[in-house]
């Protein structure tokens, strides 16, 4: 029966009611990347341990990506294409994240705005399967 | 001991239908060796590289099956940059007193595709599904955030751009032969914001080649020799911001260009205030503006003012892509870096035509840079 499975399976927490992404920490030098990787890019080290990374940050740049990526690897036809944002948020370990982001409104971004992480339908495969995607949107006012 | 560049060769960038890259790649080779006064039967080591030719060296059958070691390289858009270093080196190492080093692309029209299996570029498939494996996303938002820390306007990215494309009309080898107005560069459509379609170069095709000798033999070939008085390749360090990294941390380090042109600088004995003409990888205007500091022309911020009283111009303090860089002449990623090392020679040898930097320049510097982080420099000299 079709279910909504990751895009990729280890980039976040799923099922989750709050889905965290997972970073690896070096067990060396502590140093957080994401996503999981076996070695430390900071310390050369070969022992990392993944890690469920906040789920909250600041934006630290962004952009609208206005044109339609090359496909492939581009899923997303030429015709209904839409400008979606893109941004690196920085996060509590001391790492910043590439993501979509939930809106393509400049108006509505600014560097250093909070944000929270989102998991969100992209497209489904061959088996009908919706496949997610982590998103970034901005912060609910508190 | 010392390395010369004793012949230049360029195929012009833009658009040749019905050429394909290895046939400009051997156009650049040929006129690279009549500069040089020289046949292929001379050439003792060759290097050569390209994005889209698959083993460049095939062209040996084209130039001469003369038996010479000949190597293949590619390091993104510092592919150029590298094959010159490698090159000069096996001079330096004794392999041959004679080397060649030949740069050439031909690249589809639009945005450059990473292609379709990203496990080759060390990346999830996913990164390329979601539409984030895109080079202008990167440019952009490393401008982005430079502009809001160090205060750089939109103004500074037109006139940046002007200034590319004034340079491009002065150059009959340029592709973008014209001049375009403010306006038509700050109403050109957004591509990714804060960067419009006139910020940014656009893949193309073309070749460039260059003939090096032992900086002691180079008066047998030539009465103009350009000595290569620094060439320096880096890759990224940890934490530096780079293209196609799906997160970086926090505590940011120096850019490889910083870390190529320091050494540079270092190895040619010189600082940045001694050069007289310079090439950067102008894949948009916020990096020529960022490239400017990582280079240590001028601290970060200054740029807002250098550009406005058109220090960057040619005629200014130090005159930067004076053949109108890639914006003008486009980027077949092979022969990028070779195609600034040609204009360079042509300033210091005073055979710039109406592009020529006044005051006879001396001392001239160029620099690349691409994914995943890597960049080389050089400093050159009469």
């Amino acid at each position: 029966m079709p279910s909504q499975i990751p895009i990729q399976e280890g980039l976040f927490t799923w099922p989750s009611e709050e889905p965290r992404l997972l970073g690896s920490r070096c067990c060396g030098c502590g140093e957080v990347s994401f996503p999981v990787q076996k070695s430390c890019p900071a310390c050369t080290g070969d022992e990392t341990e993944a890690i469920p990374l906040a789920r909250e940050g600041t934006l630290w740049t962004w952009t609208i990506q206005r044109f339609p990526p090359p496909a492939p690897p581009f899923i997303g036809d030429r015709e209904s294409f839409e400008p979606f944002g893109v941004g690196y948020v920085e996060l509590a370990e001391g790492v910043r994240v590439e993501s979509r982001l939930t809106v393509n409104d400049p108006a509505q971004l600014e560097i250093g705005m909070k944000m929270e992480l989102v998991v969100e339908p992209f497209d489904r495969d061959a088996d009908g399967n919706e496949r997610m995607l982590f998103a970034f949107r901005p912060a609910a006012a508190a | 001991m010392d390395v010369a560049i004793i012949g230049i060769g360029l195929h012009p960038f833009g658009r040749h239908e019905g050429v394909s890259a290895m046939e400009m790649g051997v156009v650049a080779a040929n006129r690279a060796l009549a500069d040089a006064g020289i046949r292929w039967a001379d050439v003792q080591h060759a290097c050569a590289g390209s994005l889209e030719v698959l083993q460049p060296d095939t062209m040996n059958k084209f130039m001469g099956l003369t038996g010479i070691p000949f190597t293949n390289l590619f390091n993104g858009c510092a592919t150029g940059g590298n094959l010159m270093l490698s090159a000069a080196n096996a001079i330096l190492a004794g392999a041959g007193d004679v080397a060649i080093a030949i740069g050439m692309d031909k690249h589809p029209r639009g945005a450059f595709s990473v292609g379709d299996d990203l496990a080759g570029l060390g990346l999830g498939q996913w990164y390329g599904e979601a539409g984030m494996a895109v080079n202008p996303q990167f440019f952009s938002m490393k401008t982005m955030r430079y502009m809001h820390d160090h205060g750089i306007s939109e103004d500074c990215l037109h006139r940046v751009a002007m200034k590319a494309f004034e340079n491009g009309a002065r150059n009959p080898d340029a592709w973008r032969r014209k001049a375009l107005s403010y306006e038509e560069i700050a109403e050109s459509p957004l591509v990714c914001d804060p960067l419009r379609k006139y910020h940014f170069c656009s893949p193309s095709e073309g070749a460039a080649a260059m003939v090096l000798c032992r900086a002691d033999q180079a008066a047998r070939y030539t009465t103009n020799p350009i000595y290569i008085r620094a060439d320096v390749f880096r890759t990224r360090l940890y934490g530096s911001f780079e293209v196609m990294h799906p997160s970086v941390p926090a505590n940011a380090r120096p850019s490889p260009s910083v870390q190529a042109s320091q050494a540079a600088y270092e190895a040619a004995g010189i600082g940045p205030e001694d050069l007289d003409v310079a090439q950067v990888q102008d894949t948009e205007v916020g990096h020529e503006i960022m490239h400017m500091a990582e280079c240590g022309f001028c601290k970060d911020g200054e740029q807002e003012a250098w550009v406005k009283a058109g220090e960057t111009k040619i005629g200014g303090r130090l005159p930067i892509n004076t053949d109108g860089g890639l914006l003008a002449n486009g980027e077949p990623v092979g022969a990028s870096g070779l195609r600034q090392i040609h204009e360079v020679c042509l300033q210091l040898r005073g055979e710039a035509g109406d592009r020529q930097v006044p005051g006879k320049p001396r001392v001239g510097f160029t620099h690349v840079y691409g994914f995943p982080g890597v960049s080389c420099a050089t400093v050159l000299s009469r």
